[in-house]
């Protein structure tokens, strides 16, 4: 008899509990945090870098730095300066990773050809930062964009060893692992990333390869493009157009 | 606050992120500590399962000396860690697919193995403590005898047998716990200095080579202030034990070396220059010279000419070698860690030699207080219980039964 009772005071109670709980959540936003218009099954991001076009004016590095509030001596993009001439020297460098752009210094070889190189995180798709990161943090959203949960991630900094390209850090202030988004707050809103609108020259393209009429999907398609550092099989999703077998 | 930055000097080129040395001074001081509490392990075994009876007199000790750097080898992890108050993380929400991940299964198993272990060799005598103390004491050692006084001859006997079986999951679990670490750098293909299949072997190699060492230093040190006698059989014997492990060790570096000088592949252009400037002192003058060459040469005349050798020279031969190889597998986890990340993934260059500071966070001083707590808790464990004889049962003391 008692536990009947018990029984009807527990349905009654937590009903009218669930019911409270249940009224607020009434016609509410569905899926994807509110953005309705945004379905990342639709995009599958691509970027493509021309490497003849780029001027080395560190326009992409600054917005980057802006946008992101990337902190001193970090960079989720940078630009390398390539000079090489005969005799196969090669002199690189990247002063504080292309941001104010490049002064004329003197190298002691004839330089037969010259160009610059921006670099940022390829978004592989067989990525190495996410396959070793432990806790899961590291990870790629459905539309193809590498990511790091900062609410997750130890700050073990297994995923910047992991790395080939150089593109990750242990951000100074946060103390985990920090990253290009491709401005993933910008893109999944129809805008392009910071460094691609800052580019004066359009070195820097950014496209959907699920877009049938998307030019950089055409350009891929159709040119001669290559990935950095293909023989580790990373598969990146940042393409070169004209880049030079010295580039790693 | 964002913390001042001083950018290091770069020969060559680097990416501008590779600069910063994310693995710090902690992550040398890691395998460090589990490599010798590998080797520790497998000296306790190599009595308890494999039957030598020379190393009896430190077949208790080395386990405590295992189970004295287990306890304070996860210090430097959750000191290196960006985030230590999320390091549950990594039991709670593995990610398989990183070697990492395994990090709470493999310490828990043979941290568990370990205890376990402990408790068998150890209960004949915390039963014998617990009968002749009164008060706290007794009720503390009854609880750690877990509340059983069976101390008659077939109980023993089934202490034995748990013994080693034990022992046997505990080698293999000792191993994959240090083990795994070379694999940690070993599977890297972003590095070339890291990436090679002999990496896990090298680690555990050297860490046999330190795990003995650390007995050796540590046994002639406690006996010489405990007033207690050196062992010669047990000295000889682990000076061939030494002097096996450090060949095996200095082979498979020298190898992996030569592999990829004589390969000439793209990263041999950026690792010889390392080798021969940043890391010129801690490689070559101590790692290969005064880690290698002297020791290999003192253990070479204390093994081959043992039965000539005065008690007092061969201890001292002993005690010396195992100070130059603790100071040499030292430097092998400073030149793989740090050496890794002076060279930068372009290839093309490496930035300065890291020097951590004294009081910064996961500075020399940190490290020197870790490494000294595994002292403390060996210190204590041989306060608890007796580390290098075991007590025996009185006449007419009754050996089944309750505590009385």
């Amino acid at each position: 008899m008692e536990s009947e009772v018990t029984r009807r005071w527990f349905l009654k109670a937590f009903g009218g509990v669930a019911l409270m709980l249940g009224v607020p959540a009434w016609g509410r936003p569905q899926g994807n945090g509110g953005e309705k218009s945004y379905n990342w099954e639709d995009f599958s991001y691509v970027y493509l870098i021309d490497v003849g076009r780029c001027i080395g004016c560190g326009m992409c590095v600054q917005a980057c730095k802006r946008e992101n509030m990337v902190p001193d001596g970090f960079f989720r993009t940078w630009i390398e300066r390539y000079r090489i001439g005969e005799g196969g020297r090669v002199e690189v460098d990247s002063p504080n990773g292309g941001l104010n752009g490049f002064s004329s210094t003197i190298v002691d070889f004839k330089v037969t050809k010259a160009f610059f190189v921006p670099k940022m995180c390829n978004h592989c798709k067989n990525t190495p930062c996410t396959q070793v990161c432990p806790v899961g943090a590291s990870y790629t959203t459905r539309d193809g964009v590498v990511l790091v949960d900062q609410k997750h991630c130890i700050g073990c900094g297994y995923c910047v060893q992991a790395c080939p390209y150089g593109s990750r850090y242990l951000h100074p202030v946060t103390h985990v692992a920090d990253k290009c988004t491709w401005c993933y707050h910008r893109i999944t809103k129809g805008l392009k990333p910071a460094c691609v609108a800052a580019c004066p020259v359009k070195a820097r393209e950014f496209g959907n390869m699920k877009n049938e009429q998307d030019p950089v999907r055409k350009a891929i398609a159709t040119e001669p493009v290559l990935v950095l550092r293909p023989e580790l099989l990373t598969r990146p999703n940042c393409y070169y157009r004209g880049l030079d077998k010295e580039v790693r | 606050m964002i913390p001042e930055l001083r950018l290091p000097q770069v020969i060559g080129f680097a990416f501008p992120n590779d600069v910063h040395i994310a693995w710090s001074l902690m992550i040398v001081l890691y395998p460090y500590l589990t490599g010798i509490v590998a080797g520790a392990f497998v000296i306790s075994a190599l009595y308890h399962l494999f039957g030598r009876r020379e190393l009896k007199p430190i077949s208790r000790f080395s386990l405590a000396t295992s189970f004295g750097f287990m306890v304070v080898a996860t210090l430097p992890l959750l000191n290196h860690l960006g985030h230590p108050e999320r390091a549950f993380n990594i039991i709670f929400t593995p990610n398989f697919s990183s070697a990492m991940a395994g990090f709470g299964i493999l310490y828990n198993t043979y941290l568990l193995i370990l205890l376990l272990e402990i408790w068998f060799v150890w209960r004949k005598d915390i039963i014998l403590i617990a009968r002749r103390s009164r008060g706290l004491k007794r009720k503390i050692y009854a609880a750690l005898a877990l509340w059983t006084y069976d101390i008659s001859e077939e109980a023993l006997e089934k202490d034995h047998w748990a013994i080693r079986v034990l022992t046997a999951i505990g080698i293999p679990a000792a191993c994959m716990l240090h083990g795994y670490v070379g694999f940690l750098f070993g599977a890297l293909k972003a590095n070339p200095w890291w990436s090679t299949p002999l990496m896990p072997i090298i680690f555990l190699a050297s860490g046999m080579t330190s795990g003995v060492a650390m007995l050796i230093v540590l046994y002639q040190t406690a006996m010489k202030l405990g007033g207690g006698r050196i062992d010669s059989e047990t000295i000889a014997s682990l000076n061939r034990w030494l002097w096996l492990f450090m060949i095996v060790t200095v082979s498979l570096e020298l190898l992996e070396i030569m592999t990829l000088a004589y390969e000439q592949s793209e990263a041999w252009e950026a690792i010889h220059p390392l080798l021969t400037t940043r890391l010129a002192f801690s490689f070559i003058s101590v790692q290969l010279i005064l880690g290698s060459l002297i020791p290999f040469i003192l253990l070479m005349i204390s093994v081959t000419m043992n039965r000539y050798l005065h008690d007092k020279v061969r201890n001292t031969l002993s005690f010396v070698s195992a100070l130059l190889l603790l100071i040499q597998v030292f430097a092998m986890r400073w030149n793989v860690v740090i050496g890794g990340q002076l060279l930068s993934k372009s290839f093309r260059g490496f930035r300065e030699t890291y020097a951590p500071q004294l009081f910064e966070k996961e500075g020399i001083l940190a490290a020197v207080a870790i490494f000294c707590l595994a002292f403390v808790a060996l210190f204590v464990f041989a306060r608890v219980l007796p580390v290098f004889r075991s007590l025996e049962v009185p006449k007419g003391e009754e050996a089944e039964g309750e505590l009385r």
